[in-house]
């Protein structure tokens, strides 16, 4: 399947903004993660498709993910 | 040295040092201004009338080494919301009162002469009024620069710009911070009650006082610990490195970030503006990506912001003002934000209230949507000179809104709703409706809980659990803008086991007591209690604690949700 990964702040280093990338089906969130070397104990909000989602949840074809590290502000 | 309370009557020009009552012996910061508006201004009196009363207060903690403890609650009658309010800064001020033994100062009554304007000095005596002409007119910048001049560069500044002087209902109080900048007690419009009063500046004269310590080896064992939760926490390392505006970005994927004054809940151009471009841009021109408002702050949020010849541009530049410049009116251009900034940094303008108020006149027709050029000249010639145009912008959204007959206004109380679009994130909604201050999202910041994923997680789109939510963060905040503490230790305090059993500890080894978490919550409950109490007098009533009524009718994207919790869910937010 083809998903839009997106990710932000300091996880954008040496990775990317934004990048539309292929899947095989049933790969869950944590699977995407693992596979950009991002460290689990350094995440914050996970999304899929503008809404909060799960480690363990499963995109579907043309899904958006969305990976933070830790943030805050106000 | 016993800590005092300092009076300042404008009406007769003469000044007092007082005893600290025992009611008001507990209180600090805001918890102190709002006691004392309560106990004292007549809550149905004309804001900028001489019943008001302009009262400042260092928190519990000000003036001690306890990290992050230098901000400085500024409190009245509101000319903006007519209700209570209070608003607190960072900058040098907050510790220098506290170090010469001020726990309130008040500032009562107005001069008969309205031509003169006055200054205010504060130092070991109290405080000794003086006509001022010198720095009349003058922005922030160079009044704080004259005054440095004038009465030495360590010198403690609160000042209003012209805007305070014109008694705009945006104008705000501005404190200079450790490289005289603007640290802004911002919404409400307190620096038109400061102008009411004819006062321009208040100076305060540096010290080599220490601020009392009941218990110093248990004060640094838990000043030891706090510093240390927020060090090591992972939000307040974010906000080093991105500050508030990292929010753009987030908010914005959320679905809630408020654009083209409220019409949908995502910005196009949200890369050009979010906090990721900012900190390349600003380690690109050799600017400063962190800065510290007030000294003892280990998270630095600030930074200085530099123009593409690497000079000052802005600092401060908070996320608030970056979405409101850019989101909600459509600007995309970061620079271009940042001069309205400084501007309205200049000015003593919200940053928060202008930008939102030219999103309604780009509805209204007065300027095109996306035009920064335009909002830069209606700043420099206009509100800057207090045309018509000028005024009806410098008292707000909901002036302009009046003016040009727009019926998508968002204001609460009048006052402009802040970065966070309520129908997408519905527990804000709740702290919108039932802040005593008008729309504020720093009264209850659910953004935390409903995106961020801090103290816990909430469907920001789900009617359950925002009252509660709203409340418990509307208790906490209240007792923690007691303390002089930074609001942004909420996060280390939410999440970190240690951090508010330390905040707890430096209270008690400060003053020799025994507090406890309870007695720390019912202090935030009695906070918000005095403060509805003073609005129920004014004259507000449950049908105010509500969102303006497009949020109901209009759906916003990309959710398409409106704003649907109850009246009576509302209303139930006051049942504690």
């Amino acid at each position: 399947m083809q998903l839009t990964v997106k990710l932000f702040a300091y996880f954008r280093d040496n990775r990317f903004k934004q990048q539309q990338m292929e899947f095989p089906d049933d790969t869950t969130v944590e699977d995407i993660i693992v596979s950009l070397g991002i460290p689990l104990d350094e995440l914050g909000v996970l999304m899929i498709n503008s809404r909060h989602c799960e480690l363990k949840q499963v995109p579907v074809e043309g899904d958006q993910v969305a990976i933070f590290p830790n943030i805050g502000g106000g | 040295m016993a800590d005092k309370i300092l009076r300042i009557n404008m009406s007769d020009l003469s000044t007092k040092v007082e005893d600290v009552p025992e009611a008001w012996m507990g209180h600090g910061g805001r918890g102190l201004t709002s006691t004392i508006v309560a106990a004292e201004v007549v809550p149905t009196c004309h804001p900028l009338g001489e019943d008001n009363k302009l009262v400042f207060a260092p928190g519990l903690l000000s003036g001690t080494p306890a990290a992050n403890s230098g901000r400085l609650s500024c409190g009245a009658k509101s000319p903006l919301t007519g209700t209570i309010k209070e608003a607190n800064a960072g900058g040098t001020s907050a510790q220098m009162l506290a170090k010469l033994g001020v726990k309130a100062m008040i500032i009562e009554g107005k001069p008969a002469d309205g031509a003169k304007w006055y200054s205010l000095h504060i130092d070991e005596n109290g405080a000794t009024i003086k006509e001022e002409t010198e720095v009349i007119g003058l922005g922030n910048f160079e009044t704080v620069q004259k005054l440095n001049d004038r009465l030495g560069a360590k010198v403690g500044v609160i000042t209003i710009g012209p805007a305070g002087e014109m008694l705009m209902a945006a104008a705000n109080i501005s404190v200079k911070d450790p490289d005289s900048h603007m640290r802004s007690n911002g919404r409400g419009g307190l620096g038109a009650v400061m102008g009411s009063k004819k006062i321009k500046f208040i100076s305060i004269e540096p010290t080599t006082n220490k601020v009392d310590i009941a218990d110093v080896e248990a004060f640094r064992t838990a000043n030891r610990a706090f510093a240390k939760s927020l060090v090591d926490n992972p939000i307040s390392q974010a906000l080093g490195q991105y500050g508030t505006n990292v929010l753009v970005n987030i908010i914005n994927e959320s679905g809630g970030i408020p654009t083209k004054n409220f019409t949908t809940g995502q910005f196009e151009g949200h890369e050009s503006i979010s906090g990721e471009t900012m900190y390349d841009t600003i380690v690109a021109r050799g600017g400063k990506p962190k800065h510290n408002c007030h000294a003892g702050c280990v998270i630095q949020c600030s930074q200085v912001y530099a123009d593409a010849k690497g000079g000052y541009r802005t600092s401060g530049f908070e996320y608030e003002t970056i979405w409101a410049f850019g989101a909600d009116c459509c600007i995309e251009n970061l620079d271009q934000i940042a001069e309205a900034d400084n501007i309205l940094d200049d000015l003593g303008l919200d940053s928060i209230e202008i930008p939102v108020a030219f999103a309604v006149a780009m509805e209204g027709g007065v300027l095109n949507f996306g035009d920064g050029d335009g909002v830069l000249r209606i700043l420099n010639e206009d509100v800057a000179k207090g045309t018509p145009l000028g005024r009806i912008i410098g008292n707000g959204a909901g002036s302009v809104g009046k003016a040009y007959g727009v019926t998508r206004v968002p204001v609460v109380k009048n006052q402009a709703i802040p970065a966070y679009d309520p129908r997408a994130i519905k527990g804000i909604g709740i702290t919108y409706a039932t802040s005593t201050q008008g729309a504020d999202h720093t009264m209850g910041y659910t953004i935390a809980t409903n995106i961020l994923g801090v103290g816990g997680s909430l469907d920001p789109l789900s009617k359950e659990g925002q009252v509660e939510l709203s409340r418990n963060l509307q208790i906490a905040t209240a007792a923690i803008d007691s303390t002089g503490m930074c609001l942004f230790i909420a996060f280390a305090a939410l999440d970190d086991a240690t951090c508010l059993p330390a905040l707890i500890d430096l209270i008690n080894a400060r003053f020799g007591i025994g507090l406890t978490a309870d007695d720390v919550t019912n202090l935030g409950k009695y906070i918000l209690k005095t403060e509805h109490e003073f609005n129920l007098a004014a004259g507000f009533t449950n049908k105010d604690d509500r969102l303006p009524e497009f949020f109901s009718k209009e759906p916003i994207a990309p959710h398409n949700v409106v704003w649907d919790i109850t009246d009576e869910a509302i209303d139930s937010f006051w049942d504690f």
